[in-house]
Formats: C-alpha cells, sequence, structure tokens
C-alpha cells in the first residue's frame, strides 16, 4: 500500500512539532521512518489540518476529562479552605461559602503540632502500614514463587482462581467474614465455649489485638492477588538460564537465588516504592468499619481522622489541612523511596534523567 | 485475525495437564513436594472455609444452628427460609436493587467514557494529545488529597442521598483508561490504516475493529469497574443518609457488624422463626455471590491485562 493514498495529512516529525512523543520501539519506529520519506509540506501541517483531522479524537477524551475537572480538579481546588476559617453557613454553596469565610493564614497547620489526637493517628498509621510491609509484604513473593513452581497446570489455575478471589471482596464482607470466625458469636469463641475453655474470646474487639487483626484481614483479601505481577514477571525469565545454571552444578535452591530472585528484583523494588508510597494512605474502609468496635484509640489513622474531624465533626478547614500535610508527606516519601531504588541500582517508579 | 493475537503474548502455557519435566530438572523430593502441598492447602483452606461455613450457616435451618450452638460446620438440616424472607421485598431486596442499579449503571457509564477516552488518547502525535494525558494522569498523584472539598462539593452539587454521588464521584478510574489505551495501541496499525482509506470514521474503527480485537481487556476492566461500585461502603456511608437508600454494603455492616437486625425481619428473628444468624449469613452470601460468580470467568485474561498495564502504566 503506498501511503500517499491515505486521506488524512500524516502526523508530523518531532522537528516539526514539540508536542509529538517519541514513538515506542517497535510498530511505531517503522512508521515514523515512513513518514520522513513523505514530503511534508514546509514547516509541518498547520494547526487548521490537525484539528480537522483530530477533533474527534479530542472529543472522546472530553466525557472523562470533564468528569476528572469536576471529581478531582475542583476537589484539588477546594483544599484551599485550609488556609480558612471555613463555615458551610457562610454562603450558599461550597464555593460561595469559600469566598465568604474568613483566611486564617497557616493556623490550621500549627493546629496540628498540639493536637495530641492527630499525632496519635499518624503513629497509628505509621505502624499498621510498618506491620504490613513487614508481614504481608514478602507473602505474594513467596506465594508466586510456590505457584511458579508446580507444574500440573489444572492445579495452577484452579489456585489462582481461589487465591484471586477475595481481592474482589468488599472490605465490609472481609470484616464480616472475619467477624463470624473470630468474633464474640465466632466459630473460635463458640468452639471455646464448648471446650470450656475461656468465656470472653472475642478479638474483633480487642484494642490490643487491633494492629494483627487488620494485618490478617489484609493478608486474607490482597496477598493471593498480589502474587499476579510476580507470575508475570516470573513467565518471562529465560528457561535457558535456568538450563544453564543446572548444567553448571546449581541446585533448585541456588537457582532460585541466582536466576529467579534476580528476575523478580525490578518488580519487587517498584512494588516496594509504590508500598512506601501509601504508608500514610492505609485506612479508608476497613478502619472506618472496625473504629466504634475497638475504639478510636487502637484503630485510628489518618485518613479515619481526616472524616473524623471534618465530615463528623464539621471542622471542615482543619480536616483538609490534615488531608493536604498527609498528600505533601506521601510525596516525599515516593520520591525518598524512589531515591533508594535508584541508589540500589533499580528503576523504581520513574527513571533517572 | 483470532482474539489472542494481537495481544501481547506472555508465556502463559496453553496445554493442558502435567507440563514436561525438562531433562536437567531434578525429580522433586518427596519432603518438598509435601511441604508445597501442604502449605498451598493450607492457603486455599483459608479462603475456602470461612466462606464454606457462612455458606452452610446461611441454608441450614433453626434446630440445626442452636444444636451447634452458632455457626455450622456440616449441613445437616437445610431451609431457605432465610434467603426467601429476605428476598421477599424487605430492606435487604431493596438495598440489592440499589446496588444492582449503581453498579449496572455505573459500569455502563464508566465503560463508555473510559473507552472512549483510552481511543482518543491512543494515537501518538494527535491533536493535543499529550496535555490531554498529562491532565488525566496528573490526577493520579493527588488522587486521596481531597475527602473533605469532595464531600463539600458533592453536598454544594445538591447530590447529597441521590444514586449519582454513588456513581460520579467513582466514574473514571485513570489507571483503567491507561490499560485499555496500552491494549488499543497494541491493536494492528495495518489494519487500522487499510479501514481508514476505505474512509472509515474513527467511531466505526472504534466499534467495528478495535472493540471486537479487545475483548478480553474489555472483560477485565469491566469487572474492575463492577466490583468497585458493588463492593463501594464509603459513598453510602457519606453521601446517603435516607435508610431507605442504603446499598448492600452498607445494609450488610448494619447487620453484621452492628448487630441491628432489618426492618420488617425483627419479629420473626424474635421469635426464633429464623435464626439471626441465618440472615446475618445470608445477606453475607448475597453481598458475595455476583463477585465469586463473575470473575472466575474473567480471570483467565488476569495476566494479561495486568502485565501490560504493570509495563505501560
Amino acid at each position: 500500500m503506498s501511503q500517499s493514498t491515505v486521506p488524512r495529512p500524516p502526523t508530523p516529525t518531532e522537528g516539526g512539532d514539540p508536542s509529538t512523543e517519541p514513538a515506542p520501539p517497535g510498530s511505531g519506529g517503522r512508521r515514523r521512518s515512513r513518514r520522513r520519506a513523505d514530503a511534508l509540506p514546509p514547516g509541518g501541517i498547520t494547526f487548521r489540518h490537525r484539528l480537522r483531522r483530530d477533533y474527534v479524537l479530542v472529543l472522546m477524551t472530553l466525557p472523562a476529562v470533564a468528569l476528572l475537572v469536576v471529581f478531582a480538579y475542583l476537589p484539588i481546588a477546594g483544599n484551599v479552605i485550609a488556609f480558612q476559617f471555613y463555615s458551610p453557613y457562610a454562603g450558599d454553596g461550597f464555593f460561595d461559602s469559600m469566598a465568604n469565610s474568613a483566611w486564617t493564614g497557616w493556623e490550621n497547620f500549627q493546629r496540628m503540632m498540639e493536637d495530641r489526637d492527630f499525632w496519635r493517628a499518624v503513629r497509628n498509621t505509621l505502624m499498621f502500614s510498618g506491620l504490613q510491609l513487614l508481614f504481608y509484604f514478602p507473602v505474594p513473593i513467596a506465594l508466586a514463587l510456590l505457584i511458579n513452581s508446580v507444574l500440573h497446570s489444572k492445579v495452577r489455575a484452579w489456585s489462582q482462581a481461589v487465591l484471586y478471589l477475595p481481592h474482589f471482596f468488599s472490605w465490609v464482607l472481609v470484616i464480616t467474614v472475619f467477624q463470624q470466625l473470630f468474633g464474640g458469636a465466632g466459630l473460635v469463641a463458640q468452639l471455646f465455649r464448648e471446650w470450656g475453655w475461656s468465656d470472653g474470646f472475642d478479638l474483633m474487639t480487642d484494642p490490643g489485638f487491633f494492629k494483627w487483626l487488620i494485618t490478617a484481614q489484609v493478608m486474607w483479601k490482597d496477598a493471593g492477588w498480589g502474587i499476579i505481577v510476580f507470575l508475570a514477571a516470573l513467565s518471562t525469565v529465560n528457561t535457558e538460564l535456568y538450563e544453564s545454571a543446572a548444567v553448571d552444578g546449581a541446585g533448585r535452591w541456588r537457582r532460585m537465588w541466582h536466576v529467579t530472585l534476580p528476575a523478580l528484583r525490578p518488580v519487587i523494588a517498584l512494588l516496594l516504592v509504590l508500598q512506601v508510597g501509601n504508608m500514610l494512605t492505609i485506612g479508608g474502609e476497613q478502619y472506618l468499619i472496625q473504629r466504634t468496635a475497638v475504639g478510636p484509640g487502637a484503630s485510628e489513622v489518618l485518613d479515619t481522622y481526616v472524616w473524623h474531624r471534618g465530615i463528623e465533626g464539621g471542622d471542615f478547614s482543619y480536616a483538609a489541612a490534615i488531608g493536604i500535610v498527609k498528600g505533601i508527606f506521601s510525596v516525599g516519601l515516593v520520591l525518598a523511596a524512589n531515591r533508594v531504588a535508584h541508589a540500589m541500582g533499580e528503576q523504581g517508579v520513574y527513571s533517572r534523567r | 485475525m483470532s482474539d489472542t493475537s494481537v495481544l501481547v503474548h506472555d508465556g502463559e502455557e496453553k496445554e493442558v495437564g502435567k507440563r514436561q519435566r525438562p531433562a536437567w530438572e531434578e525429580p522433586p523430593t518427596r519432603i518438598g513436594q509435601t511441604a508445597k502441598g501442604t502449605i498451598l492447602g493450607i492457603a486455599l483452606l483459608a479462603i475456602l472455609f470461612p466462606l464454606w461455613i457462612v455458606l452452610v450457616t446461611s441454608l441450614s435451618d433453626a434446630e440445626t444452628i442452636s444444636r451447634s450452638g452458632g455457626l455450622v460446620v456440616w449441613p445437616q438440616g437445610i431451609s431457605l427460609d432465610a434467603y426467601r424472607e429476605l428476598l421477599s421485598g424487605g430492606e435487604v431486596s431493596r438495598a440489592m436493587a440499589v446496588s444492582i442499579g449503581v453498579t449496572v449503571v455505573g459500569t455502563l457509564l464508566s465503560m463508555t467514557v473510559s473507552v472512549l477516552a483510552a481511543y482518543g488518547l491512543s494515537r501518538l502525535g494527535s491533536l493535543w494529545h499529550r496535555t490531554l494525558l498529562f491532565t488525566l494522569m496528573a490526577t493520579m498523584f493527588f488522587g486521596g488529597a481531597g475527602i473533605i472539598p469532595t464531600y463539600l462539593l458533592i453536598q454544594s452539587l445538591g447530590l447529597m442521598n441521590s444514586y449519582a454521588a454513588l456513581i460520579l464521584p467513582m466514574a473514571v478510574n485513570v489507571f483503567n483508561i491507561l490499560v485499555l489505551r496500552a491494549f488499543f495501541m497494541n491493536v494492528g496499525q495495518e489494519i487500522i490504516d487499510s479501514a481508514r482509506i476505505d474512509g472509515a470514521s474513527e467511531v466505526r474503527i472504534l466499534w467495528g475493529i478495535v472493540l471486537p480485537l479487545s475483548r478480553a481487556v474489555l472483560a477485565v476492566i469491566s469487572l474492575f469497574y463492577a466490583v468497585a461500585y458493588w463492593g463501594n461502603w464509603f459513598a453510602g456511608f457519606i453521601y446517603i443518609t435516607d435508610q431507605d437508600k442504603l446499598p448492600l454494603q452498607n445494609v450488610l455492616q448494619q447487620i453484621v457488624v452492628a448487630g441491628e437486625r432489618p426492618a420488617g425481619m425483627a419479629q420473626a428473628i424474635g421469635t426464633g422463626q429464623i435464626p439471626s444468624l441465618a440472615v446475618q449469613t445470608a445477606v453475607m452470601v448475597l453481598a458475595l455471590l455476583p463477585v465469586a460468580v463473575l470473575s472466575p470467568f474473567v480471570q483467565r485474561h488476569f495476566k494479561k491485562g495486568m502485565l501490560i498495564g504493570a509495563v505501560k502504566g
């Protein structure tokens, strides 16, 4: 087929237009060289040409952009109430109230310093995510290695189907399942009563046990799903490497150490960076649902504290300020973790300049 | 062209049954095999056993439940009373209708918007391509920075106690769009070029060529969206104050975690006609059933979808 018969003008080359992305390796490279061979009008094609050619594509993205502008960008802008003493009664609707509320500068941020409940939420958040990093993070890697070593593909397929399932359950469902097992009226308490061991067994309302409870819940829900990325990485390992290692006398453990784990290293590093970046964002439903059962002392994390002060307590400005601080520190954590990954020779989330 | 030929192959084995052990690999030791089997067995049991007792208890009659002192491990007296009562038009039936409606409408909306955006962004070098892509991706970095402003916005848009509040704020997931886009970019450029020569419009190319070749990823992303809508509890918790509009997850939380009795069933439970444990577990089964039925069908596509998402996203 000859390129000149294509009715649409070809895309401009990199030199003519700064908005062109470098083509990906593979098919793109071939396309680009074909384009160069074309006789472009001097100075590339005009904006009007591109508009006429691409306006359908632009229109297609508009619904998504519109939804994001309203439900992502407007709320981001709405965070300026953190620098105010926002009152919902100051005006008619969010933005009118915002315009009529008094500015307070950094006062809301200074309040955080002396707020002991805030620091308790910070401590809890870091403790819970630290425990997950330590006890949850390695589990999917080990499970993936195990599944990968199972030869029978039917066993593999069925195990994966079961292991992936809890990931699609809601947090309410996961918590209710745990309650039926370990709650005051759950299966374990029932057996203990029957055997006459103890009467008051109830792990769901025990503040001291809460940190282990939520770690176990995260593991039950997501450890199986977590193996998917590692299985994908394992399937790309060149089997000849195993063969030559075996020929050189490496046993199965040494092959795992010298071939399999190096192949998983980039993926592990990437997920570790993401996990560290999410350290402050644990929370949401899992904690909010169980907050009443164990009390805020044991369960309050940053996300639930934002809800508690803002939506429940009505102190919107202060809660928004906490949200901003959390966001800034999260970005900082990703950058720091990525630095460490780079220092260890890994790519991390974004590549080094 | 077959479905799989345009997808990136990730070395997933196609043959069913036992893979041939390569000659260089030593035969498994008995201890190793036993250890592997035990660990895998425990992991699978840890997932399936709780679901099993929940299912069995929900199907047990009052006598069996009181004899076992609570949850039932082995089915004896079977009774569908709990389900019959729950599905005969009470609070839980209504909550299920809300959840099904939100999930169906939400998934259709999300898929339409996401597929259009993914295709619109799939051609490198098209007009404003980079600006639009950046507009989408930038939101991934400050994702959680706005519970409070989002809540105030929903309030001032007059969406409190509306089903739209359960759909619109989570209608667009940028990660899902990026996965779809990565797949669309893999659809053979030659076919698209020749369709264009024949004068096909962009809509026609998307509908007639790209989508039929992307069925696997469409199934996976639809499942992701549907599960997100179906399992969402937080939106119902903060945006819906009207008990008659709550979705299933919130009613499940009220009945099991908070121990409330479903409206209209208090008498049947109080007199011991239907054990409250059977009611609790039956609501749990209703909440997990759609997910447990749907996801295994989609699961064979998971690895492909995730791999490309991980590489390009």
